[in-house]
């Protein structure tokens, strides 16, 4: 046996190194000096300062937090309530369905969901004249659309590990469903919600394609100029902006994580 | 797994949850409702319209595709015109059948890779004490969180001739001269294999925690080596979360658009690059739609699988 997990642990290492070696060597060469990205030349923040000067990436640096933001309380508020039908609710006409719906999006590959969106968004337009072109309001219905499906499934497993009886004591205390809801459910999930919105907020700030798909005109969002720039080869500024987008999701995960092992308490023994 | 049979008589006596909840009506079908119709239209109806759209002509204008309905001023009928003309099309052509293949290849091979890479982290996660499960498990999450752009964007900067990966081979003297592997299919392979890896341990590890260790130990006292323990006992167990993994990595990545275009050469084949292309540069949206309804076809069987194998989980 010991030998056996000697094995394992070298393969596990090995794959943990595979994890993180690219994003340490991409953090590393955001404070080379040199602007040929791979000749180090001396620690620096020149590509920071250079950062913040550049107007297009903050522009839609801009752009997508707001985008992010409100794609992220939509998706929360709907995602909620679906994983709240799919494990509250009994079966009814339609539930197996709405199923399928709330998993599809989480594989289906982006370049069909963004081209279908942009299809109905042209359909749409020309049958109601609404939405008039597309632009933020586009891609917040996309990105809150696909999100939805991610606080949907996570919801949805917590409510599932809970227990129910502390939901069926307030109802014999004679608790209506509304208040049931605010009072006792939804303080039980919270964090399942909040760790969904940031989620949420990850996946919207991230999407290159589905957005290429449904922005209009001078609606660029921070991938999209990312990926315009990063396409013609490695940029130090990229880098820069890459090492504070990293820094910023790995406080907001342990956050999260810290939030989530400290509610633990209403689980199901 | 032993329910005490009072509790059990206690449950059918009173109502449960569910049925409590069911007896509400109109606020009941309201919250069922807004979820429902916001996925309705917007997840449903759109591949409604891409079908549609498939079965048009490309042409110059705004939208740039033929009408199905086109109305006859002069008669006041109808008529309507539907061609299958984009996937005969698509059917004829080598490009495209190689492209859905190539796709298919890639796809198969780096879920592959990803499972061999992801299965001793899942299992080491698994079989690890409270505390470094939780941190072992956060290391995990974090590039999962973490920009997948970036990410497929930071192995641009190893694999470039100059770049991290040359540097090391060349100065421990395995190569001479600096190879060729950025845009080629084997980048494209690895960044698969990489920004996939959270998908595939997280739903391992899932099932590896719920194993039973004493079946091993079982195995292992009945005289079988390690190795076929593994094969016989843990393989079989994981089945459920394997499945899963493999298809939380395989069905995106044959869609893949991000990966390819980054760190693959002009002549990595992907259908989703395809489609892109179709799209954006010939401004083809029938075309660009009939290669979206082909592929749906050809992914739909493994999502349904999918959606199966997580109603039995739960």
């Amino acid at each position: 046996m010991k030998q056996h997990s000697l094995a394992l642990k070298l393969s596990a290492g090995f794959g943990f190194v595979f994890l993180y070696a690219p994003i340490i060597a991409l953090i590393i060469y955001s404070f080379n000096e040199s602007k040929l990205v791979t000749v180090w030349g001396g620690w620096s923040l020149k590509w920071y300062a250079e950062l913040f000067r550049n107007e297009q990436i903050m522009s839609a640096a801009w752009v997508s937090l707001k985008i992010a933001f409100i794609s992220a309380t939509l998706a929360a508020i709907l995602g909620t309530l679906a994983g709240f039908v799919l494990s509250r609710m009994r079966r009814f006409r339609g539930k197996t369905m709405m199923a399928g719906w709330v998993t599809a999006p989480l594989v289906m590959p982006e370049v069909i969901t963004g081209l279908s969106l942009l299809l109905l968004f042209v359909a749409m337009e020309n049958m109601f004249g609404w939405p008039a072109g597309r632009g933020t309001t586009t891609i917040v219905i996309a990105h809150t659309t696909f999100c939805l499906a991610y606080v949907a499934v996570v919801v949805q497993s917590r409510l599932a590990s809970m227990d129910e009886t502390l939901e069926e004591a307030a109802m014999d205390l004679g608790a209506k469903p509304v208040s049931l809801f605010f009072l006792i459910t939804l303080p039980m999930i919270s964090p399942a919600i909040l760790s969904g919105w940031l989620l949420s907020f990850t996946l919207s700030l991230d999407d290159l394609v589905i957005a290429s798909f449904v922005s209009g005109p001078g609606n660029s969002t921070l991938p999209m100029v990312i990926f315009s720039k990063v396409r013609l080869g490695v940029t130090p500024e990229i880098n820069a902006l890459a090492t504070l987008m990293i820094l910023v999701v790995s406080v907001a995960v342990i956050a999260a994580i810290v939030i989530m092992r400290r509610q633990n308490r209403f689980q199901k023994p | 797994m032993m329910t005490p049979p009072a509790t059990a008589s206690v449950e059918t006596s009173r109502p449960t949850l569910k049925q409590r909840l069911q007896r509400l009506s109109l606020g009941r079908w309201l919250v069922i409702l807004i979820p429902m119709l916001w996925l309705a239209a917007f997840f449903f109806v759109p591949f409604l319209v891409v079908f549609k759209i498939s079965l048009s002509e490309a042409m110059i204008a705004v939208p740039p595709y033929s009408p199905l309905l086109e109305w006859d001023p002069d008669s006041a009928f109808a008529t309507l015109r539907v061609t299958f003309g984009n996937y005969l099309f698509l059917f004829e052509s080598r490009f495209y059948l190689d492209a859905y293949l190539s796709s298919l290849r890639i796809a198969a091979v780096s879920t592959f890779f990803t499972l061999l890479i992801g299965f001793p982290i899942a299992y080491l996660i698994a079989r690890s004490g409270p505390t470094s499960r939780t941190i072992l498990l956060s290391l995990v999450i974090l590039p999962f969180w973490t920009s997948f752009l970036l990410r497929v964007y930071a192995w641009m900067a190893l694999l470039k001739k100059n770049g991290l990966v040359n540097d090391i081979l060349m100065s421990v003297g395995l190569i001479d001269e600096p190879l060729q592997i950025l845009q080629t299919d084997f980048a494209v392979y690895l960044g698969i294999v990489y920004t996939y890896l959270p998908f595939m341990i997280l739903p391992l590890y899932t099932q590896l925690e719920k194993m039973d260790m004493s079946l091993v130990e079982a195995a292992l006292d009945l005289g079988a080596r390690p190795w076929r323990a593994f094969c016989l006992v843990t393989l079989p167990l994981a089945k459920p979360g394997i499945i899963a993994g493999c298809l939380l990595v395989f069905i995106p990545a044959v869609g893949e658009f991000v990966i390819p275009s980054l760190l693959g050469g002009s002549d990595t084949l992907m259908i989703g690059r395809v489609l892109w292309d179709e799209f954006f540069l010939n401004r083809d949206w029938p075309l660009a739609s009939a290669v979206a309804i082909v592929m749906l076809i050809v992914l739909v069987g493994p999502i349904m699988f999918m959606r199966n194998g997580n109603k039995e989980a739960v």
